[in-house]
């Protein structure tokens, strides 16, 4: 960065110099920025590909300046696994919602995880169908309103929420699985450690490490966006406990690599 | 099995545009799936007829016991009209093979698989004379000014609508132009438009996709007359204006 040699906060250089078009309050933005960071923190922008999924998050292709392919409804981890089986030296991220992984793709995300793929995986979940206005989703609270659930989730009508990190800890196949959340800046910063040793577990040649990042998403909840992270912080950590839920001993040793 | 089915179409292959389009045309009638088989496809051009169309395609189900596409496209599905609410239906055949519990009946059983090979293709030849009956009875499609007319507009769902304005515009230039809009896309309309290109029409076929629903216009009206395509794709609407410069140059 010419003449910036006191810049101590600017762009991630892997992210493109436009604005997001995100909804105001939205974690994606955080998200997708912390992505940048690590990208750039471990200098593999030329081996980088992003696969997103369907929903607000296939915008991020226009947003890294890394290679992309597209996938269709909760295939990434499979697209990814191709990428990685067909070119190991690449480095394939899957960026995926909780409509796209907890729902469609469910039967991906837990083959690619079972067989130990070498991807990473993060998973935005907000709890909702953002980008169709909001619908009842996978994850989805009990009582908590919906497009289609507009009195609010019962069980009777659409049974309960899945938690993802705890299910997929159940198999031997992952090295690194865990779960954070955007609600404050502490928070932010454990997200961002955490996505950096899933980048690390990657680059060491482990399987598949999953980071699945509680997110907000305040139109569709219909809650006022400068109240969405104390909501989330109140209403999704008790649902979905943060911490981590598989780390093998090769991960562990990782950790002291991680920027603090 | 009796089920209706809704696509409402947008521009391929939808994984993020949601601009409307009619290009599953070939998918709903020629089949997205294994073996032989046709569902009656309705298509839409209101919001009173994604209402009506819908009733129906639960009476035709239950009427031949096999699924019926509603096949409309993204900016009918936005779009919001009054509508007037028809009558329910009373009566529905009688389902003897329905699931409802063997109690004081032998079993029903539901699927696709045949003990015996040998008894598959009777189940088939089931299936095509269904065909033949759709075919002979359940044609429908909607003609406007057609008695007169010199070209003939064949398009369905939101397109039918431009197209009306431009036959509209054609009459006020003194060019006859007439509208065949096809209620059902299969079983298609295909005596209609055969019977006008022998009183010596041409056509023109208006669509959103890269020209698919202008075969079917070509398999009736065959080599006897021109069938002149106009279309629009990616999720672009067909404009009226587009589709008078067609019958313009054709007149």
């Amino acid at each position: 960065m010419d003449g910036f040699e006191d810049m101590i906060f600017g762009r991630p250089e892997v992210m493109e110099d436009r604005p997001t078009h995100f909804c105001p309050g939205c974690g994606h933005g955080i998200t997708q920025r912390l992505i940048g960071e690590v990208i750039d923190e471990l200098g593999i922008q030329e081996r980088a590909v992003c696969v997103a999924s369907i929903g607000c998050t296939v915008t991020a292709y226009a947003y890294f300046k890394v290679d992309g392919l597209e996938s269709a409804h909760g295939r990434a981890p499979a697209v990814a696994t191709a990428i990685k089986r067909v070119r190991p030296e690449l480095f394939p991220f899957t960026l995926q919602g909780d409509g796209d992984l907890a729902s469609i793709g469910t039967a991906e995300i837990v083959h690619a995880a079972a067989r130990g793929e070498k991807i990473t995986v993060i998973f935005a979940n907000n709890a909702t169908y953002g980008m169709t206005g909001g619908q009842l989703a996978p994850t989805t609270l009990i009582g908590m309103y919906s497009a289609s659930t507009t009195g609010g989730r019962t069980v009777e009508q659409s049974g309960y929420p899945i938690r993802m990190s705890e299910m997929l800890a159940t198999l031997d196949g992952p090295s690194y699985i865990t779960r954070v959340s955007l609600h404050n800046p502490a928070n932010v910063r454990k997200a961002r450690k955490a996505i950096e040793l899933a980048f690390r577990a990657q680059l060491a040649g482990l399987g598949l490490s999953f980071v699945e990042v509680l997110s907000m998403c305040p139109i569709n909840w219909k809650v006022e966006p400068v109240k969405a992270r104390q909501w989330m912080a109140d209403n999704m950590i008790p649902q979905f406990p943060l911490g981590e839920f598989k780390c093998i001993p090769e991960v562990e040793a990782l950790k002291k690599a991680v920027k603090g | 099995m009796p089920a209706v089915i809704a696509n409402i179409m947008r521009a391929g292959p939808g994984l993020g545009n949601i601009g409307g389009a009619q290009g599953d045309y070939m998918q709903c009638t020629r089949g997205g799936g294994h073996g032989d088989y046709y569902l009656i496809t309705l298509a839409p051009s209101s919001v009173q007829d994604m209402l009506d169309f819908t009733m129906l395609a639960f009476e035709l189900a239950d009427k031949y016991r096999n699924p019926v596409l509603v096949m409309a496209d993204g900016f009918l599905g936005q779009v919001v009209e009054s509508v007037v609410i028809r009558d329910r239906v009373k009566k529905l055949p009688e389902k003897r093979w329905a699931i409802t519990g063997a109690a004081g009946r032998p079993k029903n059983i539901i699927n696709s698989f045949e003990m015996n090979p040998m008894d598959h293709p009777a189940r088939i030849k089931l299936i095509l004379q269904k065909f033949e009956r759709m075919q002979r009875n359940e044609v429908r499609y909607e003609g406007l000014n057609l008695e007169d007319a010199d070209i003939v507009l064949v398009a369905y769902g939101s397109v039918a609508r431009s197209a009306m304005t431009a036959m509209q515009e054609a009459r006020l230039h003194k060019i006859k132009v007439g509208l065949l809009r096809p209620i059902t896309v299969l079983p298609f309309p295909y005596q209609p438009l055969s019977d006008l290109a022998g009183r010596g029409c041409k056509f023109v076929a208006a669509e959103m996709s890269g020209g698919q629903m202008v075969e079917d216009v070509r398999i009736a009206v065959g080599n006897r007359n021109e069938v002149k395509l106009v279309n629009s794709w990616g999720g672009v609407p067909l404009t009226a204006d587009e589709i008078f410069e067609a019958i313009d140059l054709l007149a």
